[in-house]
This record gives C-alpha cells, sequence and structure tokens, in this order.
C-alpha cells in the first residue's frame, strides 16, 4: 500500500476530505460573519444557534410537514433569514450608535435562550437527519471511496460562496452594500434605503448559517448545542483571515479546515488547537490577519 | 511597572459629597457585619460561593470598566487556577495558601501570554481572540494528563492554614475565603485608585492622547491584564478549595460568559456593582438548579434586556439617577 511520510494514503486522503467538509462550514459561517460585520460592525455571536436553526428546521419540516431535505435547504435559509430580519429591526438596529461590543454581547444573550430554549425542547443529545436518497452511496475515485453526499457538501458551499461574492461584487445591490459599508450617511442622501440594507444584510447573514445547518444535519447530528462551539472555531477563521475580504474569509475557511485534517493524520492530539494555535502565530506574524486591511 | 512614572495622575477624583460618603460608610459597616454573620445566616458553602464570583466578577471588571478591554476568556484564568490550586493541594501536598499562590502564579503566566497575543488586537477581535485562547485551553485541560479530563481532580484537601488550622470544617473556612476575599478587593481598591489605574483610565477615555504624553499604552494595558488574571485565579483557587474539586465547567466558554453578565448586570466599571451582579446570578442560578428549566435561557434573556435598556448596571443606574446624584455618588470614574 502506498505511504506518505508512514500514513497510508488512504487515511490522508480520508483525512483531507473531512477536513474539506469541515473547511465547507468554515468558509460558509465565516463569510456570513465577514459579511454581516462589513455592514453593520456587529460580531454576530448567534452565527452558531442559526446554524443549529436551520439543522432543526430541516428536521422539524421532515417530520411535522413532511417536507423532504430539498425543501428544507430553501424554506430553512428563508425562514431563519426572516427571523434575523425581525432580531434585526427589534434590537440590533438600535445598537449600532454605541460600542460594537453591545452587538456582541446582545448575540451572545440570544445565542444563550435560542440553545436553551432547544434544549428545554428537545434534550440536548443528537437527532439523526437521513442523507436524501438521491445522494446516497458512493463514487469511486480511482484511489478512494467518495460518499456523494460529502462531495454535494463541498460543491453547494462552494457555489455558495461564489454565489455570495457575485452578489456583492458583480452586482448594482452588491454596490449598494459596499457604498454604504464604506459612507453610509452620504449613501443615504443618495436616496438608497441603509436601514433596509442593514436589515437584508443581516437577513441574508443568518439565512447563509442556516444553509450551512440544513447541509450539515445529514453528516453531524441534529443537537441544540452543535453550533456554539463551531463558532467560537469560526471566531478564530475570522481572526487569521480578518475580515476585509469575502474571497480571504471564504479561502482561509477551506485552508484552516484542510490543517485541521491533516493534523487529524500526523498529530491528532492537536488536531482541536490546531486553528488555535495558527491563531496565535498569525497574530504575532501579521496581526491584522492574511486578508485584514485595518491594523 | 508604574511607580516610576514621570506623571502625576492625570484628574484626581472629585471628593464625593457628604451624603454620599455617609451612606457609603454606613453601608460598608453593614455589609461588614452581615459578612462576618453570613455562615449563620446562610448555608456556609453558599456564603463562599458568593465571594469566589464576587471576587471573579470583580477582578473581570478590572480589566473592562478600567481599561475597555472585553476579555471573553476569563473562564482560563478563573478555571486554570482552580486545576492548579487543586493539584498542588491534592497531589503536591501543599497547604492551602500556598496552594493558591500556585494557582495564582499559574494564571498570571496564563494572562501574560494571553495578554502579548491579544493585545495585538483592539476592541471586538481582542474579545474573540481571548475566546479562542481560552477555548483553545479548554481543550489542552480535556486532554492533559493532570486535569483527569472529564472527571476533573476530585477530593481535593482543603488542608490547614500555614499547616496550623484546621479549614476542613465550613465555619473556619469561610473566615479563610473572607479574608481571602477582603485581600482581593483591598488589593483591586487599591489598584484602581494609584497612579497605575488612574493612567488606565487617561487610556480608557483617550488613547492617543496618553500616548502622546508618552505613556506607553500596551504596556500599560499588558499590565492591567495579566493584574486581572490573577485576580480572577485567586478567586478560582479558592473555589476549587471550598469545592474540592476541579472541573472542566470552570473552563469553558459559559463561565466567561457568565462573569461578563455578573458585571454587565451589576454595572461595568464601579468596583461594588460587578459584586452585587455576581451575587444575583448566583443565587438564580441555586433557585434555577432544581428545576428542569434551563439556566442559560434566563441568563441570555436578562443579558439581552441589559444591552437593551440597561447597559449601565444597577449601580450604574442608581448612580446616574436623580436621586444617586442628590446624593452625590455621581457617575463612576
Amino acid at each position: 500500500m502506498t505511504t506518505i511520510l508512514g500514513v497510508p494514503l488512504q487515511a490522508l486522503l480520508g483525512q483531507l476530505l473531512v477536513g474539506l467538509i469541515n473547511g465547507s462550514f468554515y468558509a460558509l459561517l465565516s463569510l456570513g460573519l465577514a459579511v454581516i460585520f462589513g455592514l453593520l460592525r456587529v460580531i454576530n455571536f448567534a452565527h452558531g444557534a442559526q446554524y443549529m436553526l436551520g439543522a432543526f428546521a430541516a428536521l422539524l419540516l421532515l417530520k411535522g410537514l413532511g417536507l423532504n431535505y430539498w425543501f428544507a435547504l430553501v424554506l430553512a435559509p428563508v425562514l431563519v433569514g426572516l427571523f434575523g430580519a425581525v432580531i434585526e429591526r427589534l434590537f440590533l438596529s438600535r445598537l449600532y450608535k454605541l460600542d460594537p461590543l453591545y452587538g456582541l454581547l446582545f448575540t451572545f444573550g440570544l445565542a444563550l435562550t435560542i440553545e436553551g430554549v432547544f434544549r428545554w425542547l428537545y434534550g440536548s443529545s443528537g437527532q439523526p437527519y437521513s442523507v436524501p436518497e438521491l445522494l446516497r452511496g458512493t463514487v469511486n475515485l480511482g484511489f478512494m471511496f467518495l460518499p456523494i453526499y460529502r462531495g454535494w457538501v463541498v460543491i453547494a458551499s462552494l457555489v455558495a460562496c461564489l454565489v455570495v461574492w457575485f452578489v456583492i461584487e458583480r452586482t448594482k445591490l452588491g454596490a449598494y452594500l459596499r457604498a454604504a459599508t464604506e459612507n453610509p450617511v452620504l449613501v443615504q442622501a443618495f436616496g438608497i434605503n441603509v436601514p433596509l440594507l442593514l436589515t437584508l444584510t443581516y437577513a441574508l447573514g443568518a439565512a447563509l448559517a442556516a444553509f450551512a445547518g440544513v447541509l450539515a444535519a445529514p453528516i453531524y447530528q441534529v443537537s441544540p448545542l452543535m453550533g456554539t462551539n463551531l463558532i467560537i472555531v469560526v471566531f478564530a477563521v475570522v481572526v487569521v483571515g480578518g475580515m476585509g475580504s469575502i474571497l480571504g474569509a471564504v479561502f482561509t475557511g477551506y485552508m484552516l479546515g484542510i490543517a485541521e485534517g491533516l493534523t487529524k493524520v500526523f498529530f491528532p492530539e492537536a488536531s482541536n488547537i490546531v486553528i488555535f494555535v495558527i491563531m496565535a502565530i498569525v497574530l504575532l506574524l501579521r496581526p491584522a490577519g492574511l486578508f485584514g486591511k485595518e491594523a | 511597572m508604574s511607580g516610576h512614572h514621570p506623571t502625576t495622575p492625570l484628574t484626581p477624583t472629585a471628593r464625593p459629597h457628604s451624603a454620599a460618603a455617609v451612606i457609603r460608610k454606613g453601608l460598608l459597616l453593614v455589609v461588614l457585619v452581615l459578612l462576618l454573620a453570613a455562615p449563620f445566616l446562610v448555608y456556609p458553602i453558599f456564603a463562599m460561593k458568593l465571594l469566589c464570583f464576587a471576587l471573579f466578577a470583580a477582578s473581570f471588571n478590572l480589566l473592562l470598566g478600567y481599561t475597555g478591554l472585553l476579555s471573553f476568556g476569563h473562564a482560563a484564568f478563573f478555571g486554570g487556577a482552580a486545576y492548579f490550586t487543586a493539584h498542588a493541594a491534592k497531589v503536591w501536598g501543599l497547604t492551602p495558601e500556598l496552594a493558591l499562590v500556585v494557582g495564582v502564579a499559574g494564571a498570571s503566566a496564563l494572562g501574560l501570554v494571553f495578554g502579548l497575543l491579544a493585545i495585538r488586537r483592539q476592541g471586538i477581535y481582542f474579545a474573540m481572540i481571548t475566546l479562542a485562547l481560552s477555548q483553545m485551553f479548554f481543550f489542552f485541560c480535556l486532554q492533559a494528563r493532570f486535569t483527569h479530563g472529564e472527571d476533573g481532580i476530585q477530593s481535593v484537601p482543603r488542608g490547614a492554614l500555614f499547616g496550623l488550622i484546621n479549614l476542613s470544617g465550613n465555619y473556619a473556612m469561610y473566615y479563610f475565603v473572607l479574608a481571602v476575599f477582603l485581600i482581593g478587593v483591598g488589593i483591586i481598591y487599591r489598584f484602581v485608585n494609584s497612579p497605575f489605574g488612574m493612567i488606565l483610565k487617561s487610556i480608557r477615555e483617550n488613547e492617543q492622547r496618553a500616548v502622546s504624553l508618552g505613556l506607553s499604552a500596551a504596556q500599560y494595558k499588558l499590565g492591567a491584564f495579566v493584574m486581572s488574571a490573577a485576580l480572577a485565579g485567586l478567586a478560582g483557587g479558592l473555589k476549587a478549595l471550598v469545592f474540592q474539586f476541579a472541573t472542566l465547567t470552570d473552563v469553558g466558554w459559559q463561565m466567561s460568559g457568565e462573569v461578563i453578565l455578573m458585571s454587565l448586570l451589576g454595572g461595568i466599571g464601579t468596583i461594588i456593582g460587578p459584586m452585587v451582579g455576581a451575587g444575583l446570578v448566583v443565587t438564580l442560578q441555586n433557585v434555577l438548579a432544581t428545576s428542569e428549566f434551563p439556566v442559560t435561557v434566563i441568563t441570555g434573556l436578562v443579558f439581552m434586556v441589559c444591552v437593551m435598556v440597561f447597559r449601565r448596571g444597577i449601580l450604574g443606574e442608581f448612580y446616574a439617577s436623580r436621586l444617586g446624584r442628590k446624593l452625590g455618588f455621581g457617575l463612576p470614574g
């Protein structure tokens, strides 16, 4: 059997795939965080809870209404996006004039509440969500067997990231968004409804998190706590990438996922902390982050 | 780090009006009497838990209230010191005061490492970095051998103070905890009102100006961070001795969130406020401990309410209220 540095090729490729899957979620979530932060100057701690809400929405749509995965993939982001819009309108919009730390603290409280309610209703243990029929089974790539669903997650998240990038960098709406990031007062003076833009942005970020949640449901168990531990890792990803660029956030997400996968092969004890270690090194060498603009 | 600085305190704190001074003194006396009588009024373990968390909240607030830096990773110092103290008392067989010294030293060292990394970024990034670093420490504690993973360090001996006074009884232990608590609060009070504390306030209010006066803002912030970590460690080590165990709960991110809530609820930037907040949060947890309803729902809601309508916290709101101003409390510095 082929080995690299004493590790069987199979194991190496397997962990690389796991890393790529984790990286897909890091990329989607850090993208959402970066989009929200770019315009609202709010670090959305509830991002993990919104990801969990997406997964639960998929589960409940299936159990309650018999709607399958493909409906959930569309409906869950819409529902969670609407929820996000309400939260932004009622609460976050009143905090913009204050220190950005208050936004973080508010969304932290929101995350605690949402998770607490779901733990109360559904218990802390995970519930399975089966892989949709169309995506079951594996393909033989010659050097390894790839579960189709895992391949689908990587492709779907890449497409989602590219679509968001396209909307923000290449469309009129995106141009308004970027302009409002630079100078909200001026953009408002041109007759553009900036408060509405802010609401839409937060809803979009929440919807992205929910989309990631639906993608994650068949891979990980659906549980109330699935989001928070993940979001702390994503914070580290965001610190490494810097929040200045969208593609930067996506790229960093994939890279760190792969780095984590490789660590699992060569030094399994450190796989939980490798992203934090990379964060510490980046802070020492380049405090603004790899793609960061501000010092 | 401060002492030798050429600058005098930038602004002397305003003398409080006489009414406020009298009320303060009266309240202080009442509180002291209550603290001395506490183990006979409430369950001693509960009273000790209150004191530990009050000290923890006060140490956290030393950083947030006086430098404006929000640490989302203070559980690492609190829980880390709990592990170090427990290990020193159980495995090395040190007396409680020496075990506490070990805990505080460990927390300070952690604080130095976290601080050196985190003060490279400001504001929101500072919060995320401290959170990530403390999560890293959590995983370290999960896997390290001396922490015993999910079990934690169990049946830690309280030992004998200076090798003489047996602390296994709850009353003796309570007065030891109270003494340490008072020393800790005394240090915080002294620190806040020292030239070092004044400089910290000036950096918080106007960093550029402080730098142009020749002060190294980064070094002062780091100093405050380590100081805060050390005191949080004192609280955590004390808790380990009181409950005779150290577990992963104390290093988790939830604990970092709790101490933020205590400060926010009581009043950021006041010395007393965070302790009041700690008392309320711990009492709330005790009340809800037996029910099915998860505490996090309540704490989360309190968080949101505080941020939306109650940002000065209980004491801050009182100081800023018409009555508070009339009595001469004024806004906390």
